[in-house]
């Protein structure tokens, strides 16, 4: 499998899908190697993988059935968090098997390492934005196959050749004769599964590269789609936790005395991250778990404040750091250059903040267990489960259903909260189905968050105004570290999560280096929609306008003439510019303009956006024009709502976004202390696809980064004010122009 | 407590704490659970439902304030402007994640039930209550007005 | 049509009230008193009520403009609330939708009867103590209160009332509720003066 290069959610490098136990092995390895053997029994082929065959429904392979009743049901192997993985890969299989899309159903895969690996990772999951990239060909082959398989039944059944029967929208055809699959299914179900059935020419795609409805489109305005939190079962208590009120925090003693009082309350149980509640109903468990008293040891604790944690990273700026990138010779530059330039950067804390909070539905019953939750990594969540309940694999079963959002937040290689499902279940004791559930306030408060960044980019121009030299120095905490991916993803002490961005930056600049520090704090951190970009893609991207302005140049042109060896920049650079009206003239009245471009996850994006200063000296955006090079889009739609959808998630982060920490104690807890973009604050979006015939790459995640520096580069060209601390809302801009 | 309230058309007693909010009334008591949790406090919107035709969030609203009054949810909206806002959602391919859209959905059958044309602030004003962090406002608002085109003015 | 009393108090009949109540402040001397007394005696008559109307509680729902504030930093409330035709809100974000008649324990939304935003014309903020007081007495903006219609809704109105007690960290007004309405009834019964305006 093609694999783009990925230096983002879990690329591990030099993986091919035949390592796949290998790789299970390393990941799930922190879990409990018992576990590791076990899981890796049901290793076996693609084409021994159907499940028995005796029915009268076609199943030539795990990805997909179809059934007697002329339903073609695609099964999932990726969570679907929004980003429409459900969508992309069901339009592969109904692509190459001709299907009618709405004969079309998805269901979610259940929890297999082997069946339904991501080939990125080599385990089951999904993040890095390659949900589409690495089935592109698997889900196709797998339409294809049952294809083949009903052709060739009809073929029998109709004694005519083959080659001569069409399939076309779900109908099979030769002359007057016509079947449907429903029709063919159980004789198709008799057919040898072909080796290699052939894919179509990208010409004949009557799907793949159109637009058409998501499959979760009508279930999503009724009410109807199921999340974690919509699970509900005969018996079942829902349980909240008393969390700890800093990070290291561990229970000293406790007093349920006020709690056990509220109508409802079954249970309270110690467990590692805190006091759990269990309770008859969730308005019960609400409110026991504020009425708890905990005693906290804090001995442990991390006490800091974000601004000491910030100031310690700030006085690492002027020490080297381990390089993670090194051309020419950057001192000899600076020592040539006609002037230097040189910007401290700081990135705050960002929590990710879906709208569904974090939930786990688990029945156990001491002798196996179902899950249901919105698992992203489902081979690390089963293994966790099964090591924390002292399971075998085939007796935990994790059933992924839809998430409301993630943006990274469950693909969490600790497995957090369905571990404290498992020590929730297994110290209650009893076989009752138990959904545990995160208040807001856990969620802002809970950690994860993308890491606190800061960096210096020191910077030397020529006479010309040419860039000379460029010392890219990055402090920050690692996302990688201590997690089961750190042996394969940490190399030489580069945490490649950390610098991704800026040691790939595009520019052709002589003397180059990026150096980085990696600081520890107790402040859980993790991967956050576009994870290195969200900070180096700001930095460089506002970086180089300044020098752009430093220099008297254009923003664009001063890029284009160092992209001559990056086309697919240079391509969705111009696309953004000119759809902009960049080329033809100054921006609209009392309108600042602003471009950046950026490669993440494979995919180029560029931003060009429009903005104002509101009254009060707010920032408001007023339109961006996107443009993007994922590759063949397979879905056109799918792809430009990912890209609205990711600006305005980075924006709302630009603007506003920030968790900070007082004596170690988060100071936000909701929506009101940690608002978010609103409707009110979406600029007008533009999406252009540039069209490309290279195999698709990310869309989930590219589209976050690009939007702060475009804006604050058009805030830089109007009011001269560098937005070198985000968010936005920290700076002035008001009355410098 | 006993509270009797019409669910979606249906007379419907529960008994429940007179605090309980009407969230976990219509989720955990009457297992209708297109109405979301998202923050609790009034502040994403999430659990929109109309009380009395107005938009409300569920998550304030409680048990005792319902008696005699009219709930409808997601589940139970109906009539031209729902269906409106519906195929408008749905040929706009709005939803994503779709957890906030049960009450963004309720949202704009509120906005659209009073001001049949919208224009873009009074989409501002009526809809920045309802968080969606996928982002999905620009569908959000195209969509909007497309229900609103298939309205009589 | 309410009785006017205000406007029926001439406003030199009641220098001698004024000039008895000015005796009680330390500060003021008889000789000051007799050279602009009702100019001092009425801003000082009226300032600690100033100061009680000018806190967070009693300003955030008092704005010029069509956005009610929150918080003690006095933002303007998220998620672009705004007053409304009838001062309840727009349309989907009227006040009922979220605030009810008590303040919610748990949640920490705060609530009371008749949740509303004054009228714009009876808008506060960035006014001075002079046009604060004539604003606050002026029938044509306030609804049509007469001093002691003001008097008593500021001594009984459940909305004004929770002010003292608005619930989860938010700050009270500092000064008790039965001080400002000693302090308001002394005001009224000096005839509701009002501070020159300078």
């Amino acid at each position: 499998m093609n694999a783009p290069r990925l230096t983002g959610i879990f690329a591990l490098p030099g993986e091919t899908p035949q390592a796949s136990r290998r790789s299970f092995l390393k990941i799930a390895g922190g879990a409990g190697a018992g576990l590791v053997l076990g899981m890796a029994i049901p290793l076996r082929g693609v084409s021994t993988g159907a499940i028995a065959a005796a029915s009268e429904t076609l199943q030539p392979n795990p990805f997909l059935q179809v059934a007697p009743d002329n339903t073609v049901t695609v099964i999932i192997k990726h969570l679907d968090k929004g980003q429409g993985a459900a969508t992309g890969l069901a339009t592969l299989v109904a692509e190459e098997l001709d299907a009618d899309w709405s004969q079309i159903k998805t269901e979610f895969a259940p929890a297999d390492p082997v069946k339904y690996k991501n080939f990125a990772f080599g385990v089951q999951g999904v993040g890095g934005s390659t949900g589409l990239s690495n089935s592109y060909e698997q889900y196709r082959l797998a339409g294809a196959t049952a294809k083949a398989m009903i052709v060739a039944a009809a073929a029998k059944d109709w004694g005519v050749p083959a080659n001569e029967i069409t399939v076309k929208a779900g109908v099979v055809s030769h002359g007057d004769k016509r079947a449907t699959f429903g029709d063919l299914a159980s004789k198709a179900a008799a057919e040898n599964v072909p080796e290699k059935p052939a894919l179509k020419d990208s010409k004949d795609f009557v799907y793949i590269g159109k637009s058409f409805p998501r499959v979760d489109g009508k279930a999503k305005t009724t009410g109807a789609a199921k999340f974690t939190i919509d699970h509900q079962f005969d018996g079942m208590l829902i349980a909240t936790i008393a969390r700890p009120p800093m990070f290291g925090a561990t229970v000293k003693s406790f007093d349920a005395n006020e709690a056990e009082k509220i109508k409802g309350i079954v249970k309270v149980l110690q467990v590692p991250q805190g006091i759990a509640v269990l309770a008859t109903s969730t308005w019960a468990a609400l409110q026991a778990q504020r009425a708890i008293k905990v005693t906290w040891d804090d001995s442990k604790a991390e006490k800091r404040s974000t601004s000491d944690i910030v100031a310690a990273y700030k006085a690492k700026l002027d020490t080297p750091g381990i390089s993670a990138r090194k051309d020419g010779d950057v001192e000899a530059g600076f020592k040539s250059a006609a002037k230097v330039v040189e910007v401290d950067f700081e990135f705050p804390y960002l929590a990710h903040a879906p709208m569904e909070t974090m939930d786990c539905v688990i029945k156990y019953d001491g002798k196996s267990a179902e899950i249901w939750t919105g698992s992203q990594l489902q081979t690390v969540d089963h293994g966790t489960a099964c090591a924390v309940l002292g399971l075998k694999p085939e007796a935990v079963q994790i059933h992924t259903v839809w998430a409301g959002g993630s943006f990274g937040r469950r693909a969490i290689a600790d497995s957090h909260y369905v571990r404290e499902a498992c020590e929730i279940a297994k110290s209650y004791g009893k076989p009752v189905p138990i959904k545990v559930i995160w208040t807001r306030e856990d969620d802002i408060k809970g950690g994860y968050y993308r890491p606190i960044y800061v960096h210096r980019i020191k910077a030397g121009l020529d006479k010309d105004g040419n860039i000379v030299s460029w010392l890219h120095r990055i402090v920050g905490q690692s996302i990688i570290a201590g997690t089961p991916f750190e042996s394969g993803m940490v190399k030489d002490g580069i945490d490649a999560t950390s610098v991704e961005g800026a040691s790939t930056l595009p520019y052709a600049i002589p003397n180059l280096q990026v150096e980085l520090h990696t600081e520890k704090t107790g402040v859980p951190v993790l991967w956050w929609r576009s994870v290195g970009a969200t900070h180096t893609a700001h930095a460089t991207e506002h970086m180089i306008d300044i020098l752009a302005k430093e220099s008297g140049r254009d923003p664009v042109d001063f890029r284009l003439a160092m992209l001559a060896k990056h086309p697919r920049h240079a391509g969705v650079l111009k696309l953004a510019a000119e759809k902009a009206g960049w080329l033809s003239g100054q921006p609209p009245d009392g309108k600042m303009r602003g471009i950046a471009v950026h490669e993440s996850f494979a995919s180029y994006v560029a931003n060009a956006a429009e903005v104002s200063l509101r009254d009060d000296g707010s920032v408001k955006v007023e339109r961006v024009v996107c443009a993007i090079d994922c590759g063949i889009a397979v879905n056109p739609d799918v792809v430009i709502a990912q890209v609205e959808g990711g600006l305005g998630y980075g924006l709302g982060a630009a603007l506003k976004g920030a968790i900070t920490m007082k004596g170690g104690v988060v100071e936000q807890s909701n929506f009101d202390d940690y608002d978010v973009l609103r409707i009110s604050e979406m600029p007008k979006v533009e999406v252009y696809i540039v069209p490309s015939a290279q195999p698709p790459t990310g869309v989930g995640e590219p589209g976050t980064p690009v939007v702060a520096p475009a804006v604050a580069n058009a805030l830089l060209a109007g009011t001269n004010v560098r937005t070198n601390v985000l968010p936005m809302n920290k700076q002035k801009y008001k009355g410098q122009s | 407590m006993p509270t009797t309230f019409t669910l979606n058309g249906k007379k419907t007693t529960i008994d429940a704490d007179p605090e309980t909010p009407l969230l976990w009334v219509i989720r955990d008591d009457l297992k209708l659970t297109g109405t979301k949790f998202g923050c609790g406090a009034a502040l994403c919107g999430a659990c929109t439902v109309h009380l009395d035709g107005e938009a409300v969030r569920s998550c304030q609203i409680q048990a005792r304030d319902v008696e005699g009054r009219d709930v409808t949810t997601i589940e139970g909206v109906t009539g031209n402007v729902a269906a409106a806002v519906r195929a408008a959602w749905i040929k706009l391919d709005v939803a994503q994640c779709g957890y906030c859209q049960s009450g963004q959905v309720m949202a704009a059958v509120g906005l659209l039930s009073q001001i049949s044309k919208p224009t873009d602030q009074d989409i501002d004003k009526a809809m920045d209550g309802n968080i969606c962090r996928c982002s999905t406002y620009h569908r959000i608002r195209a969509a909007i007005h497309e229900a609103s085109t298939t309205l009589p003015g | 049509m309410v009785p006017h009393p205000i406007r029926a108090v001439l406003p030199f009949a009641i220098a001698g009230i004024a000039v008895a109540l000015a005796a009680m402040l330390p500060v003021t001397t008889p000789a000051t008193v007799a050279k602009a007394e009702t100019a001092v005696v009425a801003g000082d008559l009226f300032k600690p009520i100033a100061d009680v109307l000018r806190h967070p509680r009693c300003m955030n729902c008092h704005p010029r403009d069509d956005r009610p504030r929150q918080g003690d930093d006095r933002h303007p409330h998220l998620q672009n609330i705004v007053r409304g035709e009838d001062n309840l809100g727009f349309t989907n974000a009227r006040c009922t939708a979220c605030h009810r008649d008590e303040n919610n324990k748990f949640s920490g939304v705060p609530g009371a009867p008749n949740w509303h935003l004054a009228p714009a014309s009876m808008g506060w903020q960035g006014l001075n103590d002079s046009e604060l007081c004539t604003t606050l007495k002026d029938q044509d903006k306030n609804g049509g209160k007469d001093v002691a219609a003001l008097v008593k809704h500021m001594e009984d109105d459940k909305l004004v009332l929770w002010g003292w007690a608005p619930g989860g960290d938010r700050l009270p007004v500092s000064k008790p509720h039965a001080a400002f309405v000693t302090e308001l009834k002394a005001w009224a019964a000096g005839g509701a003066p009002c501070p020159t305006a300078n």
